[in-house]
């Protein structure tokens, strides 16, 4: 990955506390992992902001590198990597995002 | 761009011998699959050092041949 666009995804995640790099927008995924994560954090009414990596190729590889993770969508909690789908669903249902959540001062409703 | 079951199985047994393994194809096009996996390998670890493991162990096949995989990790103690 260059520097550019290492830069610019340390600029995103850094700019915004909630971020979810995903297939699509939050209102048109284009991905069924990438609407399920979605849909955790607007059923949590969660602030976030969502990166449509099919509308930028070097953020789509970039980010992969970035976090070592191999997958979108990836979702980062005040510059924190919390993971991918399977894992932010089952911290859902463990209640352990919300706990995440609280614990980095981010509103959200239960 | 797809990959076999079986395939898949072998490439987490060779990395992870003591692996219990159920994988299923979702859809049944070789490219959307769930697997479960149990390994003493996951013990004290946090579910991104898990799913690494899993990911390590595919040689960079996932996002590339294997479309789509659900990944549930399960400590052997």
């Amino acid at each position: 990955m260059n520097e550019i666009t290492n830069s610019k995804i340390k600029n995103i995640i850094e700019k915004n506390d909630v971020c979810l790099f995903m297939k699509g927008t939050p209102e048109t995924p284009q991905c069924g992992f990438s609407l399920a994560v979605s849909n955790v954090l607007k059923h949590l009414e969660v602030k976030f902001n969502g990166v449509n990596v099919l509308e930028d190729a070097e953020i789509r590889e970039g980010i992969k590198a970035y976090s070592d993770w191999p997958t979108i969508p990836q979702l980062y909690i005040k510059g924190e990597f919390i993971g991918g789908c399977d894992i932010v669903k089952e911290m859902f249902e463990k209640k352990e995002l919300q706990v995440k959540l609280k614990e980095k001062e981010i509103p959200y409703q239960n | 761009m797809s990959m076999k079951l079986n395939e898949i199985e072998l490439l987490i047994k060779e990395s992870m011998p003591d692996a219990e393994i159920s994988i299923q194809d979702l859809a049944g096009d070789e490219n959307h699959y769930s697997a479960t996996i149990k390994s003493k390998l996951f013990v004290g670890k946090s579910k991104i050092e898990q799913h690494k493991l899993v990911y390590k162990a595919l040689k960079g096949k996932m996002g590339n041949e294997l479309h789509a995989l659900a990944i549930n990790t399960m400590e052997i103690k």
